[in-house]
């Protein structure tokens, strides 16, 4: 039976979460974004909502069930707030939710509980590569079995929190095959480098990160010896980005409908003119369309639909669209104003564009 | 609860749906695109006689069901109309306009009649005969300015009877409503042109009432097999208690009567969605096969910059309509349960027009010279489509309803 309304327990995160995102994260986060980050205090209160932990069962430390859509919800919540401020929060769950969904017995047992339990820890992932046509599923860095131990070889860039982290999850090619490897920071060979600047999020540090000849307990390969498949952690990063696009596009669509009602243009306000209030309705309706289609990719993976691997394919694909054309508009709308640093939208125009970009910094 | 299953009775019907549309549509598609205001009689007499078998399709009130039925079955009923109105309008769309059950007429008589007027005028869909029921607003001179009306009613006093003077224009199906069954069409005109909008009352003609007439069936783009007439009402005298909704509100200069109209869009847009939605997904089937039969393969989850052209195209397009489809889903969800979504319905309407139009203009450009030809029905579909974006409210017409909404304005602040 079709039903669009959050449950009892799904609104409370939801109403949390935004009540985080509005008092906290909102009044500083342009002044992240200028250079200042964000405070480790209000990294840790975002932590405490306990958005991961209510999608890691209680044996792992948790206190629910893994659910993609609860984690689109409280996505689109956070990532209003701030985009990187959404990043920085959950970027433990970068390194938890593939162990969750696609580690093995022991993997589970001995790295969820002491990282979902305690306070906010600096766990993260390697996915990203430095090339115009990257692609999650044909990596460059690659992982070669040598006796009892897997080298790994090669460049990644954009790994949020890379200095000072505790362990990454590294994904590299081995035999044609996407694989991830927990990866201890201590480990030999690994070259945490410079911070990259980038055309948005900059609230968020992320580094490049080398790796030359590392060589990895054949045990640390996600799920063991057999490794695993690499479709429910693409599709985690996919739905991520998608609620992270959902958003950052409303916060847009809701700053210029409301600064279209306040200005006055020809003697009426800029919102009752056509040309405007056609775009409004146009990024309300977008914004709704991929919402929909973001929620239902989500069930599918709780419901452990075989098309939810097209699906959130599909729902990335044009949450990238949508959270550009929604953004685009929301500065338009604002004119001059739109492109003045004074102004929110076009900080949301640059992020916007990241959703595109930035598939693996996010997972849900 | 979030939940995106479809309703078990749901999935039972669609697939005798799918035969109707495979068997029943499809091979007379191109047959009645060539041969326009020729009636598809076969489908009209077996939708009629399966329809009164099952109930299926109709829009007359069930029995009431107490709060623990309504519990355990959510109603439904718009849900699965518009199922059923893409599943046939993936077989052809101008066919399914000609399904009898009444149409738009029938909603308006539903949304603003009162229980006598609907026992009255909606029985007649159940009885032997496939009957037609149309609705009838637009005018020579206006159209989506539905408050511009010239069409007249005048009360007489002496009969008691109105008196209807004026010419309606494109009128989906007037022809098989007034003249091809007995049925009737549903004429908005005013009881005083100076209240505009306050003055708007929808009238029931019945067919064989002395002074109607259908003066015209247009030539159109596409949906060829639906009639679109125009209808002339000549001192058309209807009695009094055709005018649809309570004395008081006939009475009473407000415009509660418009605002029926109004209401009855909330929701017919998310079905007229429902069929745009039927026809792009036709042509996105079948340009998908031509592509296979070709050995085009699309890699889904490939990055956007590895993937050729006609994937991203395709691509692109599935995702337009899964989500053009969700909207109408959540639209006609709400109607089922009485939540308010003229905002919803509205989405779902003017995004379904832009999908469908995009979806079809596409997949004939895509098959190169084979998509121009009728050889193939991409080109008829492409040529049915564009009315999605038109009718029951054109894309901008929806897009100032969208406007308003999130806006929160009135009228008077957005024109």
């Amino acid at each position: 039976m079709y039903a669009f309304e959050p449950s009892e327990e799904q609104q409370m995160l939801i109403d949390v979460v935004k009540r985080f995102a509005e008092n906290d994260i909102r009044p500083v986060a342009r002044d992240a974004e200028e250079g200042d980050d964000y405070s480790p205090d209000l990294i840790e209160k975002g932590w405490e909502l306990g958005i991961l932990q209510a999608s890691v069962p209680e044996e792992y430390g948790g206190f629910g069930d893994y659910s993609a859509l609860t984690g689109v919800l409280a996505m689109e919540e956070l990532a209003w707030g701030d985009m990187a401020a959404a990043m920085a929060v959950m970027t433990p769950s970068l390194f938890a939710l593939p162990i969750l969904l696609a580690g093995n017995e022991d993997q589970k047992q001995s790295y969820l509980p002491p990282l979902v339990e305690a306070e906010w820890q600096p766990y993260t992932a390697a996915l990203i590569e430095p090339h115009f046509d990257f692609d999650p599923g044909d990596l460059r860095t690659t992982a070669v079995m040598e006796g009892d131990a897997y080298v790994i070889n090669g460049e990644k860039i954009y790994v949020p929190f890379a200095e000072g982290a505790e362990a990454f999850l590294v994904y590299a090619n081995l035999d044609g095959q996407t694989q991830g490897f927990i990866v201890p920071a201590e480990l030999e060979g690994i070259t945490v480098g410079e911070r990259s600047k980038l055309l948005g999020i900059n609230a968020l540090p992320n580094y490049t990160v080398t790796f030359k000849d590392v060589r990895i307990p054949a045990g640390n390969r996600l799920g063991g010896s057999e490794g695993h498949d690499f479709a429910p952690v693409i599709t985690s990063a996919r739905l991520g980005m998608a609620a992270i696009g959902l958003g950052v596009a409303r916060a847009a669509f809701e700053y210029s409908r409301d600064y279209a009602k306040e200005r006055e243009v020809f003697g009426v306000k800029v919102a009752q003119k056509q040309a405007i209030a056609f775009m409004l309705a146009e990024m309300a309706t977008e914004i709704e369309a991929i919402r929909l289609l973001t929620w239902e990719a989500a069930w599918m993976v709780d419901n452990g639909h075989p098309d939810a691997f097209k699906q959130a394919y599909l729902a990335h694909t044009s949450a990238m669209d949508m959270a550009m054309m929604v953004t685009d508009r929301a500065v338009q709308i604002l004119g001059g104003h739109g492109y003045i640093r004074e102004y929110p939208v076009e900080m949301w125009m640059r992020n916007g564009r990241g959703i595109a970009n930035l598939l693996g910094m996010a997972m849900i | 609860m979030i939940d995106f299953s479809t309703p078990k009775p749901i999935e039972k019907q669609m697939v005798a749906l799918k035969t109707v549309a495979e068997n029943m549509m499809r091979p007379v598609s191109r047959y009645f695109d060539e041969h326009e205001h020729e009636v598809p009689w076969d489908y009209i007499n077996f939708m009629h006689m399966a329809m009164r078998q099952t109930g299926a399709g109709s829009l007359a009130p069930k029995e009431k069901k107490s709060a623990d039925e309504k519990k355990k079955y959510p109603p439904i009923g718009y849900q699965s109309l518009a199922f059923m109105l893409e599943m046939l309008s993936w077989g052809d769309v101008g066919m399914y306009l000609v399904t009898p059950g009444g149409g738009l007429g029938a909603a308006a008589v539903e949304a603003a009649g009162t229980p006598e007027q609907k026992a009255k005028f909606l029985a007649r869909f159940k009885g032997e005969k496939p009957t037609f029921a149309a609705m009838a607003m637009t005018e020579p001179h206006c159209g989506s300015d539905t408050s511009a009306i010239r069409t007249t009613a005048v009360l007489d006093p002496e009969t008691n009877e109105w008196v209807l003077n004026g010419e309606k224009i494109f009128v989906t199906a007037g022809h098989k409503a007034l003249e091809l069954s007995e049925g009737f069409v549903v004429v908005w005109a005013t009881i005083d042109p100076s209240a505009r909008h306050a003055g708007m009352r929808p009238f029931v003609v019945e067919a064989g009432t002395p002074g109607v007439k259908v003066t015209k069936l247009e030539h159109k783009m596409g949906i060829r097999a639906s009639d679109t007439a125009a209808i002339v009402l000549q001192d058309a005298r209807v009695p009094y208690d055709h005018i649809l909704g309570s004395p008081e509100v006939i009475k009473e200069k407000t415009t509660k009567g418009f605002k029926g109209a109004m209401a009855t869009f909330d929701a017919t847009r998310p079905l007229v969605a429902a069929t745009g939605v039927g026809v792009a997904r036709a042509a996105l089937e079948l340009l998908k096969e031509m592509l296979a039969e070709q050995g085009v393969e699309i890699r889904y989850g490939l990055p956007r910059n590895k993937l050729t052209a006609i994937e991203r195209e395709i691509i692109d397009m599935e995702a337009m309509l899964r989500s053009a489809w969700l909207l109408v889903i959540k639209a006609v969800w709400m109607a089922d349960n009485r939540k308010h979504n003229p905002l919803e319905a509205s989405m779902s309407k003017l995004r379904a027009g832009d999908v469908v139009t995009k979806i079809t203009q596409r997949a004939v450009e895509l098959m190169g010279p084979l998509g121009y030809s009728r050889q193939y029905l991409l080109e008829k579909w492409f040529r049915d489509a564009k009315i999605t974006d038109i009718y029951e409210g054109t894309g901008q017409i929806n897009r100032l309803v969208v406007a308003r909404n999130v806006l929160g304005y009135r009228g008077s602040q957005l024109r």
